[in-house]
């Protein structure tokens, strides 16, 4: 085949050659479009904290509300009775309940899950277990809740009379099933960070499979199942749907899972779904319960950023 | 096989009786993610495939619970989603292309860089539900500085066209739409850093050597390479978006809606929003409606999800 190419390879400029001013507006024109882009991110922070700030210090404002009372009160009764009472520690003790219930379940599973992916598993198994994570990872969170709400409540009365037909413990088993593919998968990506050198290291030595899994590999990957355990934990915390579905509408102070709670995100729903005028204090309540919520997140993502950053060590 | 090993002293033997202990309890616990999985699948598809028709997919919710349907849940979710779209995709990618190909040098830039980095991974971790009350606050009543949605200040063409546009938005389409985009913006901008980051760096290098610009190199050899990458992404954060509820609820509320939203201010329904109506009812059979629903929520986001494997196993290289 020695046929001539008629067209040559790198097509040539041709006619005027464009103005190199008219490209410089044009590349500056993008450039600052691109800085816009990121400004926008930050502008979104700057936009949530200044909302939350400026609406939970109006609340704070109010006759009726003491800022003291708020973060120091053990009653939550804004809709009923005559005197309302705003003290935010029952809607955390229920966020924290169901967090609890849910990081009891789906940390340890989720670690021994990842380990055995990374660590055990043949190839064809991982190849059935991967895509169980990933369509459970594209669940939506109100299927979760309906499931918590028609299958484990239902199960878990069964199981034990005590259970309230909305508990803290079916919507944080919900959550820990929500939860356990982030775990699953941000541990193994650890793990697998781990260089085989020091996995071949220790069995040279004479360990275990399980022993360099537990006691080589697992330490040695720490910072980033740390990282992987925080994140879900915030995950579980700003969980909205199923706590609205399945762990009720009672803000209570208690410990007991088997009881009916009332997470903050359920208690932001419900104000949002039209059970407090536009203006009145239960409105704004639901600004400083964001706002609340938020510093939560950001203590747990700022804590998980500086483990991964901290405490990584880096392989040659 | 030598003698040590088929007969073992006592304490190696009970190092691998642990060995295969764990082995145990990691099948338990992989067998158990499967066992949920199939659970969760069997009782949704149990419960709802009675009401799975075309009667569901054609029709208006409606108090009766046989005669409930999907249809203009389905279409807000669409006209959402496009919206959602439209503005996230140029947005993410592009805050992606100024982290990943405009690393600055200098000192004090460098810093801003690592900053707006924090930032994205801190996005991420922002409740949805908070993204609701930000988009309440920020779309539906412009920070309650033009009037309210009922009385607007300024407003675009009228209610018959698609277009008309107010200010303030209030519960419509461009709201919802616009709330949904700031939740999956981190989404996208992560995984297209990480689709720009793939690209090798002889590419921009030959690019560079040619005598393009940065943008130039940009757009004619980094962006086209990570395609793939960025649309996987997308997708998912599309399917994600398709499925989010809480900040549409905190947006549209659960309201009852017959029709099908005429232009980006109109009221809407989600899918998301219509199953969690139905499942909150006490009524066992509005229940079975709402797994009903489900089913073809979960069609749906499965569909894209194949659609973005698919993309990943062809372009893999």
């Amino acid at each position: 085949m020695t046929a001539i190419n008629p067209q040559p390879a790198v097509s040539l400029p041709r006619g005027r050659p464009k103005s190199k001013i008219l490209r410089r507006v044009r590349e500056s024109c993008i450039m600052a479009g691109l800085i816009g882009c990121g400004v926008f991110s930050i502008a979104t922070t700057l936009t949530i904290i200044v909302i939350l700030s400026v609406e939970a210090l109006r609340f704070f404002r109010l006759d009726e509300v003491s800022f003291w009372g708020f973060i120091s009160g053990t009653k939550w009764s804004p809709l009923l009775g005559a005197e309302k009472h705003f003290g935010v520690w029952p809607l955390i003790c229920g966020t924290l309940l169901v967090t609890a219930v849910a990081m009891a379940v789906a940390l340890p599973l989720g670690l021994i899950t990842a380990i055995w992916l990374s660590e055990y598993a043949k190839p064809k198994v991982r190849a059935v277990i991967k895509p169980v994570l990933e369509v459970l990872a594209g669940i939506p969170t109100v299927v979760f809740g309906f499931f918590a709400l028609t299958v484990i409540t239902p199960g878990l009365r069964w199981l034990h009379e005590g259970f309230g037909v909305y508990n803290a413990a079916s919507a944080g088993l919900a959550v820990a099933v929500m939860c356990l593919p982030i775990v699953t998968s941000l541990a193994e990506d650890a793990l697998r960070a781990v260089p085989r050198s020091l996995r071949e290291g220790a069995f040279g030595l004479g360990a275990t499979r399980f022993e360099v899994a537990v006691k080589v590999v697992t330490p040695a990957a720490l910072s980033g199942i740390v990282a992987a355990f925080l994140l879900a934990i915030a995950r579980a915390v700003g969980e909205t749907m199923i706590v609205a579905l399945a762990a009720g509408a009672s803000p209570s102070l208690t410990l007991d899972p088997r009881s009916e709670v009332q997470p903050m995100t359920g208690y932001m729903v419900q104000i949002f779904l039209g059970d407090a005028s536009n203006y009145g204090a239960e409105y704004y309540s639901s600004y400083a319960v964001a706002a609340t919520l938020f510093l939560m997140t950001l203590l747990l993502t700022l804590i998980g950023h500086r483990v991964r950053v901290r405490y990584r060590q880096v392989y040659e | 096989m030598n003698e040590l090993a088929s007969h073992p002293p006592s304490a190696r033997s009970g190092r691998f009786l642990k060995d295969h202990l764990f082995v145990a309890v990691c099948l338990l616990a992989a067998g158990l993610c499967i066992a949920v999985l199939g659970v969760l699948l069997a009782s949704i598809i149990t419960q709802g495939i009675e009401h799975l028709d075309t009667h569901l997919l054609m029709n208006p919710p409606s108090r009766k619970p046989e005669k409930a349907g999907i249809y203009p849940a389905m279409i807000g979710t669409i006209y959402i989603c496009l919206v959602c779209a439209v503005s996230a995709i140029p947005l993410g990618v592009g805050t992606a292309i100024l982290l990943e190909e405009f690393k600055p040098r200098q000192k004090t830039l460098a810093r801003l860089h690592g900053f707006v980095q924090l930032n994205i991974t801190n996005l991420a971790g922002v409740p949805s539900v908070v993204y609701g009350i930000l988009g309440m606050t920020a779309f539906v009543e412009v920070f309650k500085v033009m009037g309210s949605p009922g009385d607007p200040v300024w407003t675009l063409g009228t209610p018959e066209n698609w277009y008309y546009l107010q200010l303030p938005f209030g519960r419509g389409v461009l709201a919802g739409g616009l709330t949904l985009m700031l939740v999956v913006l981190p989404i996208i901008i992560i995984s297209s850093q990480e689709a720009l980051r793939a690209v090798p760096n002889s590419l921009r290098q030959g690019a560079l050597a040619l005598g393009a610009t940065r943008l130039q190199m940009v757009w004619g050899t980094t962006l086209p390479a990570a395609v793939p990458g960025i649309m996987t992404g997308t997708i998912l954060a599309m399917s994600r978006a398709i499925g989010e509820a809480a900040p549409i609820l905190i947006i549209a509320g659960v309201v009852y809606i017959t029709f099908t939203p005429e232009h980006l201010m109109d009221d809407f329904t989600a899918m998301p929003l219509q199953i969690y109506d139905w499942a909150s009812r006490p009524q066992e059979s509005f229940h079975q409606v709402a797994a009903s629903g489900i089913m073809v929520l979960m069609a749906i986001l499965l569909t894209f999800n194949a659609a973005a494997v698919m993309i990943r196993q062809k372009f893999q290289r």
